[in-house]
């Protein structure tokens, strides 16, 4: 039975984290802008204009 | 020259990311433009922060429209050594420029960002305060239930399914988590709903949100009592799982887009500052600060912001966003020009006679009607509805409890409270929500933003139709060109062609649209006489194109635009100039008319009666010469008559009538620009699709009152239980996420099934 309590605590805390995750990203404004992030990884850092990308 | 910049900077990339960067610049930004941003006190009001040596400030650039934009935007400080970082926001069009302040200005990365093609845009609405931050609660509050549901339905099961009699205890220990976990949704997830109804009670009326209010605070009670008393589980499950739902309606309901603005007022059309005039030096001065008395400079293509007398120049004014009239007018001197206007030629001056908030057309917002209005919110039929659910709830409550009271009074209690348990209009609220956010979602998909969910059913209500003409039946940017006359020869057409696209003015550019330049033939000698005409040698004929007046020297007042056009003094004819119907408009007034009545006002001059009274039919009502005011006025008019008015305009003209109307849609060309406040913004090219619009809204209704009577057979099976005081927890627990889910289904399929038949 002990086993059982020891598992809620863990599964409940872990659920709790995601909880916290969660709201910490809503804050962060993860959530507001979805186009640029996306766009934004594709760039490079230096892009090399004598190779150029057709 | 932009791409000169960009190469110098090592930034060519930008050319090979898209296909189609950066829309083509086309006009060059005047000098001291931006100098108002050297001013301090401007300054102020538009930074977010700053120190001694940084300073943030963000742009909004409505130019933004591609990935490369994008890139171009990020790698600003390539262009600028001074901007530390620049993010983009590009949902809302907006850019984050940290620069610091010894090494580059706001000013210079104003024209930096003009130069490169993206003008940020400042109005006077940046004056004001900041902007709401969008409120995020609800997220949280809903991430806060999803977590306690998740967690309690799992904590559950013993109660569904039965537990081993020798580990009673452990169920016990289950039951007191749930019941930890459902006190944060009871105190913060379920707010919004108390305070909703605490609302509604103190305008003495009963909003759906109070029996759920109700609802959820005797459901956390009884279940608490249970867990205390050790006699059951409680319905924590389902508790938090109702306030879980009903969130993600809420949420899905008042999803709002963000990058479109429905509450638009004057001053986000008026710029930020203007010079003044003060001992013959430009001061940029801020709008709020202009009085009576001081000397503006307009420049060419800026707007005039406060009524004043013209001291100098020729004034040539479109006043097309205030009047609805589409071609410019021309003041002379000492005449009285409005706030509203664009001068179009040349630099003017104007002695101001009364401040910025006080002018013609600001005055049109600041009426006290629209105040009470605000106020004076309509009530939608679900609140209707759902009283009478309540009342029916509180009826079988109230005999049921009597009868338990008479036979047996120990299950009286338990029958009352699952009773109200089990009959909030949960159901009800789930059906109305899902249902307006998806509507809500397929007309977004259309390019018909409604402000919110109410407007939904404004829109169904609607018995007349009224249309602005200019802009919303016609085409701003097309015009239907005819000529009359002696008979023109192609080589003559082209001299006609080559004198008009010497001249910037409107009608002399679409002529030359019109005609289409061919052969390069040189003009010399070209004169303009502002808002008389222009002349000109054509390989040596001597061509004048302008008013009748200008051509012959008589004065002869004809409604319509004509052009008339003379060789070697020899009038000729003239160009008609009528307006481009857009093209869906026939058929869509066809179909409305069968159903409404229809009003067409229109700031222009009657030339085109016929015509439109032919389109319209007889029963409608055309008024012309029309002043916002008497706009605004026509509707009340129709108010008073009783009809529910949908009024259909584009420009700040309307604005009056917009928020006048039951429902105001404003129509855009593009869904960024600029709208006045209204309750809906269309597109443009989407106008023939209104009725079909209208007809969702109409089948919304009817989806809502369905998907209610199923739930209604859900509650009439939980009451069967509950009257009797049987209501067992797997019943519940089977019942609330059943009827939910279900629900969710019959109003989500049913309306996009209904959107799908309408090919929408």
């Amino acid at each position: 039975m002990s086993v059982i309590i020891i598992l809620l605590i863990a599964s409940i805390s872990i659920a709790g984290l995601f909880l916290f995750a969660f709201l910490w990203g809503v804050k962060s404004g993860q959530f507001e802008d979805d186009y640029s992030p996306a766009s934004r990884i594709l760039f490079d850092d230096k892009p090399t204009s004598s190779t150029k990308t057709e | 020259m932009v791409y000169q910049i960009l190469s110098q900077s090592d930034l060519c990339d930008y050319y090979n990311l898209n296909e189609n960067p950066g829309l083509s610049q086309r006009i060059k930004v005047r000098k001291d433009k931006f100098s108002f941003l050297d001013d301090e006190k401007i300054q102020l009001q538009l930074i977010s922060f700053r120190d001694d040596k940084q300073v943030h400030i963000t742009f909004y650039l409505p130019q933004m429209h591609c990935s490369s934009c994008l890139y171009l935007l990020e790698n600003l400080h390539r262009l600028d050594g001074g901007v530390i970082s620049s993010k983009v926001n590009f949902t809302r069009k907006e850019v984050d420029i940290v620069l610091l302040t010894d090494k580059t200005s706001l000013r210079k990365v104003a024209e930096t960002l003009t130069s490169i093609g993206y003008e940020p845009y400042i109005s006077l609405n940046d004056l004001k305060e900041k902007r709401p931050v969008i409120d995020k609660s609800m997220v949280y509050q809903i991430g806060v239930a999803g977590f306690a549901f998740g967690n309690i339905m799992l904590l559950s099961f013993p109660e569904y399914l039965g537990i081993d009699a020798t580990e009673t205890s452990l169920r016990s220990v289950f039951r007191w988590i749930s019941f930890g976990l459902a006190i944060p949704v009871l105190l913060y997830s379920a707010l919004p709903f108390y305070q909703s109804s605490w609302k509604s009670i103190k305008h003495k009326f009963l909003n759906i949100d109070a029996p759920i209010a109700l609802a959820i605070i005797i459901t956390f009670i009884r279940s608490a009592y249970e867990v205390i008393s050790g006699t059951g589980g409680g319905y924590f499950d389902s508790m938090t799982g109702i306030v879980f739902f009903m969130l993600a309606g809420r949420i899905l309901q008042d999803k709002t887009y963000r990058q479109l603005s429905f509450e638009r007022d004057y001053s986000s059309y008026f710029p930020i500052a203007i010079s003044v005039l003060k001992d013959n030096k430009e001061v940029p001065t801020a709008l709020p600060d202009i009085k009576p008395g001081d000397t503006l400079l307009i420049h060419h293509e800026e707007l005039i912001p406060a009524d004043g007398i013209l001291t100098r120049g020729k004034a040539f004014i479109d006043y097309s966003f205030v009047t609805g009239e589409s071609l410019p007018v021309l003041k002379e001197m000492g005449e009285i020009v409005y706030a509203g206007g664009k001068q179009t030629e040349g630099n003017i001056e104007i002695l101001v006679v009364k401040e910025v908030t006080q002018s013609y057309l600001t005055k049109l917002w600041n009426r006290d009607e629209f105040k009470e209005q605000e106020e004076n919110k309509k009530v939608s039929f679900v609140n209707i509805l759902s009283r009478y659910f309540t009342y029916i709830v509180l009826t079988i409550a109230a005999a049921t409890a009597v009868y338990w009271q008479i036979n047996d009074p120990s299950r009286m209690w338990p029958a009352v409270t699952a009773i109200f348990i089990i009959a909030c209009p949960c159901a009800l609220f789930l059906s109305n929500t899902f249902t307006n956010g998806n509507v809500l979602r397929i007309l977004g998909r259309n390019h018909l933003y409604l402000r919110n969910a109410q407007t939904i059913e404004e829109m169904a209500g609607a018995t007349h139709i009224v249309f602005d003409k200019t802009g919303t039946l016609t085409s701003t940017q097309q015009q239907d060109i005819v000529y009359e006359g002696l008979a023109l020869t192609a080589y003559q057409l082209h001299q006609v062609a080559a004198l008009a696209d010497s001249s910037n003015h409107p009608l002399s550019k679409a002529l030359a649209k019109h005609i289409g330049k061919t052969k390069e033939i040189h003009v010399e000698g070209f004169k303009e006489i502002t808002g008389q005409g222009i002349e000109g040698l054509v390989n040596n004929d001597l061509l004048k194109l302008g008013s009748y007046e200008y051509i012959t020297g008589e004065v002869n007042r004809q409604p319509g635009t004509a052009v008339y056009i003379s060789f070697e003094g020899e009038l000729f004819g003239y160009f008609l100039f009528n307006n481009h119907y857009r093209e869906a408009i026939p058929s869509l007034i066809n179909e409305l008319k069968k159903e409404y009545h229809l009003s067409v006002l229109s700031g222009d001059n009657t030339a085109e009666k016929d015509t439109l009274q032919k389109l319209l039919g007889k029963k409608a009502t055309l008024l012309f010469h029309q002043k916002p005011e008497d706009k605004l006025q026509y509707i009340q008019y129709l108010q008073n008559q009783g009809e529910k008015v949908m009024m259909i305009g584009d420009g700040l003209n309307d604005a009056g009538a917009l928020k006048q109307s039951d429902i105001g849609i404003a129509v855009a060309e593009q869904t960024n620009n600029f709208t006045p406040s209204s309750d809906a913004i269309i597109e443009a090219k989407q106008l023939s699709k209104l009725t079909k619009f209208i007809s969702l809204c109409r089948a919304n209704r009817n989806i809502v009152i369905a998907s209610f009577v199923l739930s209604i057979v859900y509650n009439v099976i939980g009451l069967f239980f509950a009257v009797q005081g049987t209501l067992s927890p797997l019943i519940a627990a089977i019942l609330m996420p059943s009827s939910s889910l279900s629900i969710l289904l019959l109003t989500f399929g049913s309306s996009s099934l209904i959107a799908r038949q309408m090919k929408l």
